[in-house]
């Protein structure tokens, strides 16, 4: 009982946590400061940082919602979700490079007009990379993770772990994705435009963009559209059909599910198929914006997703996304202003900064009472 | 016999919750197991429903050997068990909660027309349909509970503890459900605390100590047995 002792005012401090709290107010104040100053100063180089922060966010915001979905539903932290990411990047490489899937509707059909033809072959590969790592999720499931449901919880975060490492590896090897870095061959042709105080238009390879302009691709775009469908279809799977409404019931109470009928084994093999097609889909789209494909690409960008996973509260659909978001704008955000090198050191940071403010995340959910 | 439980042997690990317990139920009837805490009336019940198998014995039901089935297998088969304290699906709503009670039903029809029935049955489920099962007060958690039950058409219904926490006057209302779902044709194995009310309802009961049926009989003669009388209706 030390703690009696204590000056009263060393006791107030530590009961109301005002240090920490003022600290963050700070830090937060800087923040906004500096951003804010960033914008008046250079209003373009700004908008265009929040751009590519964008791009980054959603891209991480599929992963993320893997993380977060099998966490809800067994409580495990899969370590491999990012390698399963890596696979899908692969397999678009390989469907592109050595298949021509990306060209199946055009060689199928020469007359039909090229644009949407070449959406379709897109769609396709991306469907492709989905369903391959979907399988793959589902066999590591059934493998490793199944014959641990019952085992205390570090055994699977064990397993987890190996599994990353194995599939890292056993990608390194020559007959499987090689040791080597490769350059990607996008499923289409990029093209810019810019917006600014001068206009909106196309730009044209050779010329420069006019300057106080923010340039944007069909990039950009694609990922925007394809991650928010996605995040639509998957709400609207965990809302509105009975798959997804008997995940949320296994999630929330594994026993009283199986009391109504529902085989939870089942249900989590498909959370599992679900979560890796999500991060097969961010795969691919993250080698087309980043157009280079190797065994350990999936490691950082797991880890950020991870991260922005916990940073919006693990277990929430929403709050994945969110956290996706800021994970994205804080990374793109500290390389432009900050330093490059430090960007990822800075990532990190800010999940020591929201899990001492709020231990569950932005959008966590709050332990509830059972009566 | 509907459902015939004999001499299973349940452990929980070491330790050795049910030896060579047996009883049964028949078909229309209410029973009741009545005992105190630890004796092993919902290890009973989880056993019967698949959450638990015995190391050894027989539960039959319906003539088919059942001890080995997963869960979702013994629900296919026409038993249903609300659990004790309910387990509502707090985060979904009252609408989702009655849903997956259905989830073996395939056909949308039938939910529909049982969905109606259940708030014909349930008014209050009606007003809170798009409410998360988690708002409901206890009384109707554990009206919920029950219709949840009863969109599966069960044959054979469990009830672990129904008028757990609940005030007098709504453990009266409950036990009149139970009643009347008993006399619609569904047998009942209810597990009570409240043995004064259990009994009361019940066409017969065993009464269950430390893992051993002690006592069994109809229900007068065992409400009018002393040391019943001394143990759980209060002298």
């Amino acid at each position: 009982m030390e703690r009696k002792n204590q000056n009263p005012i060393i006791q107030w401090i530590v009961k109301t946590k005002i240090l920490g709290i003022l600290f963050f107010v700070v830090i937060g104040a800087f923040v906004i400061y500096a951003l804010g100053q960033a914008l008046t100063n250079n209003p373009s180089l700004f908008l265009q940082q929040v751009v590519n922060g964008l791009q980054l966010g959603f891209v991480y915001a599929l992963i993320a919602l893997g993380y977060t979905m099998i966490y809800g539903i067994v409580r495990l932290i899969n370590f491999a979700h990012g390698d399963v990411f890596m696979v899908g990047a692969f397999t678009s490489f390989f469907t592109i490079s050595r298949f021509n899937l990306h060209l199946w509707f055009q060689n199928l059909f020469p007359s039909f007009p090229a644009m949407p033809a070449q959406i379709i072959g897109a769609i396709t590969v991306v469907l492709a990379s989905m369903a391959i790592c979907a399988l793959l999720a589902f066999t590591i499931e059934k493998i490793a993770y199944k014959p641990l449901r019952e085992a205390p919880r570090i055994s699977a975060l064990i397993t987890a772990i190996g599994i990353s490492f194995f599939l890292e590896y056993f990608g390194a090897l020559n007959f499987v994705f090689t040791p080597n870095y490769i350059t990607y061959k996008r499923p289409f042709e990029v093209k810019s435009w810019f917006i600014g105080p001068s206009g909106f238009g196309t730009i044209e390879s050779g010329v420069t963009s006019p300057s106080n302009s923010i340039i944007f691709s069909n990039i950009f775009v694609i990922i925007v559209l394809a991650s928010l469908s996605l995040l639509l279809v998957l709400q609207y799977i965990v809302k509105r059909t009975k798959i997804g409404k008997a995940m949320r019931a296994v999630a929330y109470d594994k026993p009283t599910a199986r009391l109504m009928g529902i085989n939870s084994d089942a249900v989590i093999s498909i959370t599992f198929a679900l979560g890796a097609a999500l991060a097969g889909a961010a795969g691919v789209l993250y080698a087309i914006a980043y157009p280079q494909v190797y065994f350990t690409m999936g490691i950082i960008p797991g880890m950020k997703a991870f991260v922005a996973a916990v940073v919006g509260g693990i277990g929430s659909i929403p709050g994945a996304f969110i956290g996706a978001l800021i994970m994205g704008q804080a990374e793109t955000l500290s390389a432009a202003y900050i330093s490059t090198p430090m960007r990822d050191a800075i990532a990190f940071s800010l999940l020591v900064i929201v899990l001492l403010i709020r231990p569950k995340g932005i959008m966590g959910e709050i332990a509830s009472e059972k009566v | 016999m509907m459902l015939e439980v004999e001499k299973i042997n349940v452990y929980y690990g070491a330790i050795h919750a049910l030896s060579d317990l047996s009883f049964g139920v028949n078909e229309g009837e209410i029973v009741a197991l009545i005992g105190a805490n630890g004796a092993g009336k919902s290890t009973s019940l989880k056993t019967i429903s698949g959450l638990l198998h015995p190391r050894d014995g027989s539960i039959r039901f319906l003539e088919e050997e059942i001890s080995q089935t997963s869960a979702e297998e013994v629900v296919r088969k026409g038993i249903i068990h609300v659990p004790e304290g309910r387990k509502i699906f707090a985060p979904l709503t009252v609408l989702e909660n009655l849903e997956m009670g259905a989830f073996l039903q395939t056909d949308k029809g039938q939910i529909e027309c049982d969905m109606r029935n259940v708030f014909e049955r349930f008014p209050r489920l009606k007003e809170r349909q798009n409410q998360p099962g988690g708002t409901l007060s206890g009384g109707e958690q554990q009206m919920l509970a029950i219709a949840r039950g009863l969109m599966s058409h069960p044959k054979l219904m469990l009830l672990d503890e129904p008028s757990m926490g609940l005030a007098p006057v709504l453990v009266e209302q409950i036990f009149e459900i139970i009643r009347e779902i008993n006399k619609q044709g569904t047998s009942i194995l209810l597990v009570e605390q409240n043995a004064k009310m259990a009994l009361s309802i019940a066409d017969r009961a065993y009464v269950l100590e430390t893992g051993n049926i002690v006592l069994q009989g109809n229900a007068r003669e065992v409400m009018e047995n002393p040391s019943v009388i001394q143990a759980y209706l209060g002298g």
